[in-house]
Parts: structure tokens; C-alpha cells; sequence
């Protein structure tokens, strides 16, 4: 594999071909915020709290660090105001569906995100696709997924797959980064009988 | 629905799970609504997990989950439409039907939905009866349209 020269935040980061920006930066302990990634999972790119500017041949980008490939010569800033602003309006809107999630807190606090900002709608849930992505690709179950779509779109378990899968696993509740509530509902949910009788 | 015309569906399509949108359509087309063990038998035969079915099946507004009538109505609410009187085309079908948009009436003859646009306002009011566009609507000329529906 060769090896890939870029600048981050001002310094020259060595990274390999096929590693993300992120991946770079994380190699080289400078933060990036980040809130559906996961090492052990394929990039999914969902809720853009990572994005970062770009700038190669003289063009500048805002780009989601955890896809995006590092390229030779890339020069990467990973703070500014107009990144800091496009994280803070993200988190708002995000803790309109999860106002008491300490991730979102934390990275509140860190941008001055105002939790209030947008009328609430707790759904306890931001699409990551931790939960999902995770009883797909390291578990193989698939005992849940997502249903619907756009605003309305929520994690949904197969009660027959949940039943004999997912009572001694439930390792994806922690991956939540709104806390393990909202699949600890919907699970209990899809194993109550009045919803699995009428599957 | 039978497992066998399931089976025939999926056959007309070599078992692809590339094609698993076409597939699900026609079993919609067929059966005009998809039942869970439908589901759970394309899910067996294409090998592909049954939360990305579900996924599917509830993101396109062309697949329904709940038992759907035999004749499907669906009238045009569009700016056009709505202009020449669709309300009051909608408010007698619904009288006739006795049931709204979004329902489905208790001997499984008919489903009401409305659309926005069907794409052809010259002829509005529109009204679409299992597809095909019954134009220049008006509320007895509805109500004599649906009664040719058994
Ligand atoms: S329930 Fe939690 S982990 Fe699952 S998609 Fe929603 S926010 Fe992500
Ligand atoms: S961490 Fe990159 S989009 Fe979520
Ligand atoms: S508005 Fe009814 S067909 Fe266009």
C-alpha cells in the first residue's frame, strides 16, 4: 500500500491509500466529532457531525471525514466557523429527538449548540444506523432494521428473529448515542404478544 | 396468498435478489398488498434479510402492508383538479364507498386514496380506477363509473 502525504490542521499526516480523513486524523490524535462511526462497521456517512473542509486543486469542500478517502496533497481543516456552525445546527436538530442524550450534551457544550432550539419531537432516535448496522454486519441476525421513511423512518425488530436472538445479546443498546432506551422500547415491543400474534 | 404463486413470481425472475423490488411489485400487482408471509418466503427463496424487505416494503408508497380492496380508487386532489370540483367528486365517492382516503371498506371491494397530480390536469376532474383514468369527473358520473366495479 503506498503511503499518502496530507495536511491536517496545519500538520503533515502520513496515512495509507484507502484510509478516510478521519481515520487519518484519528492516527494522529487531532478530534473529529463523530457520531455514527464505528470502527468495527463500514462507513455510513448519516448524521455529518464529522464533516470537515477539504481543499484540493485549489477548490475548497465540506465533506463527511468519515468517507471520505485521503487523497495526496489533500489539506484538511477540521475546525473553522462555518464547520463549527454546520456541527452546531446539526447537534440542535438532532437534540430536538434526543434532548437528554449526553453525547449530544457533550458535543452541545463544546459548539454552543442550544438544545431548545428546535421544538421537540422525542423520538429517542438520529438514524445513525449504529443498532442496525451492527446486528447486520458483526452479529449477522439481522433482527432489526429501519422502516419508513424520512422524517417519520424508526427502528423496527423482526419479532421472530428478536425472540430467539436478541433477549441474550441486546449489544447494540450501548452503541446508541441517544442512550439504550429507545431499543430497549422498541425491542420489548416487538416481543410483546398483541404485536407479534399480529405479524 | 399461496406459497406456489409466490414461488412463481420469484421464478419468473431466476431467484435474483437483484430483483427483489420487481418482485414485490408483482406480488403488490397480484395480490394488491403484501402479506407477511410473503414477505417471509421472498426473504427465504433470495436469501436477503428480512429487515432490508421491510425496508423496502415501507419506504415506497407503491407497497402497502395492510389488506388493500379488489379495485383500487385513487382521485386527483391536484391544483388543477381541485380547482374543477375534485373535493366534491372525493366527497361523493366517499359517500358511496363509506370509507376514506387511506381505508379499505369491509367486503375488500374498494380503497380510496388521493394523489396530488396524475400527470394528466386537461382532463380533471381525474379519478383512477385500478389504473385506468376516468376524466372530466364529476360527482354522479363517479358514483356511475364505480357501480361498473364489481
Ligand atoms: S436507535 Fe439509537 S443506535 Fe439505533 S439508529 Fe436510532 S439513534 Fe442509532
Ligand atoms: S461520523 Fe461521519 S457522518 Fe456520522
Ligand atoms: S391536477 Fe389532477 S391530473 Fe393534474
Amino acid at each position: 500500500m503506498s503511503e499518502i502525504l496530507l495536511q491536517i490542521d496545519g500538520k503533515e499526516v502520513k496515512a495509507t491509500e484507502g484510509m478516510t480523513v478521519l481515520e487519518a486524523a484519528q492516527k494522529e490524535g487531532i478530534p473529529i466529532p463523530t457520531l455514527c462511526h464505528h470502527q468495527k462497521l463500514e462507513p455510513y456517512g448519516a448524521c455529518r457531525v464529522c464533516t470537515v473542509e477539504v481543499e484540493a486543486g485549489g477548490r475548497t469542500r465540506l465533506v463527511a471525514s468519515c468517507l471520505y478517502p485521503v487523497e495526496p496533497n489533500l489539506v484538511v481543516k477540521t475546525r473553522s466557523q462555518k464547520i463549527d456552525k454546520i456541527r452546531r445546527v446539526l447537534i440542535e436538530e438532532m437534540m430536538a429527538h434526543a434532548p437528554d442524550s449526553w453525547q449530544l450534551q457533550e458535543l452541545a457544550k463544546e459548539y454552543g449548540a442550544d438544545r431548545d432550539r428546535f421544538e421537540k419531537e422525542p423520538s429517542f432516535c438520529i438514524h445513525c444506523g449504529l443498532c442496525v448496522r451492527y446486528c447486520a454486519e458483526i452479529k449477522k441476525k439481522n433482527a432489526l432494521g429501519f422502516v419508513d421513511r424520512g422524517a417519520r423512518r424508526e427502528i423496527s425488530f423482526i419479532p421472530r428473529i428478536a425472540a430467539q436472538e436478541c433477549w441474550n445479546c441486546k449489544e447494540c443498546f450501548e452503541l446508541c448515542p441517544t442512550s439504550a432506551l429507545q431499543a430497549a422500547y422498541v425491542l420489548v415491543q416487538a416481543l410483546s404478544p398483541a404485536r407479534s400474534s399480529s405479524e | 396468498m399461496d406459497i406456489d404463486k409466490i414461488d412463481r413470481i420469484i421464478d419468473k425472475y431466476h431467484g435474483e435478489a437483484s430483483s427483489l423490488i420487481q418482485i414485490l411489485l408483482d406480488i403488490q400487482s397480484e395480490n394488491h398488498w403484501l402479506p407477511g408471509e410473503a414477505l417471509a418466503r421472498v426473504s427465504e427463496v433470495l436469501d436477503v434479510p428480512l429487515t432490508r424487505i421491510q425496508h423496502i416494503a415501507t419506504f415506497y408508497k407503491a407497497f402497502s402492508l395492510v389488506p388493500k380492496g379488489r379495485h383500487e380508487i385513487h382521485i386527483c386532489m391536484g391544483t388543477a383538479c381541485h380547482v374543477r370540483g375534485a373535493s366534491r367528486v372525493l366527497d361523493s365517492v366517499q359517500d358511496l364507498t363509506g370509507i376514506k382516503p387511506g381505508e379499505t371498506d369491509l367486503d375488500m371491494k374498494f380503497s380510496l386514496e388521493t394523489v396530488n397530480c396524475l400527470g394528466c390536469c386537461a382532463l380533471g376532474p381525474v379519478m383512477e380506477v385500478d389504473g385506468k383514468p376516468h376524466g372530466k369527473m364529476a360527482p354522479a358520473r363517479a358514483i356511475d363509473v364505480l357501480k361498473n366495479y364489481e
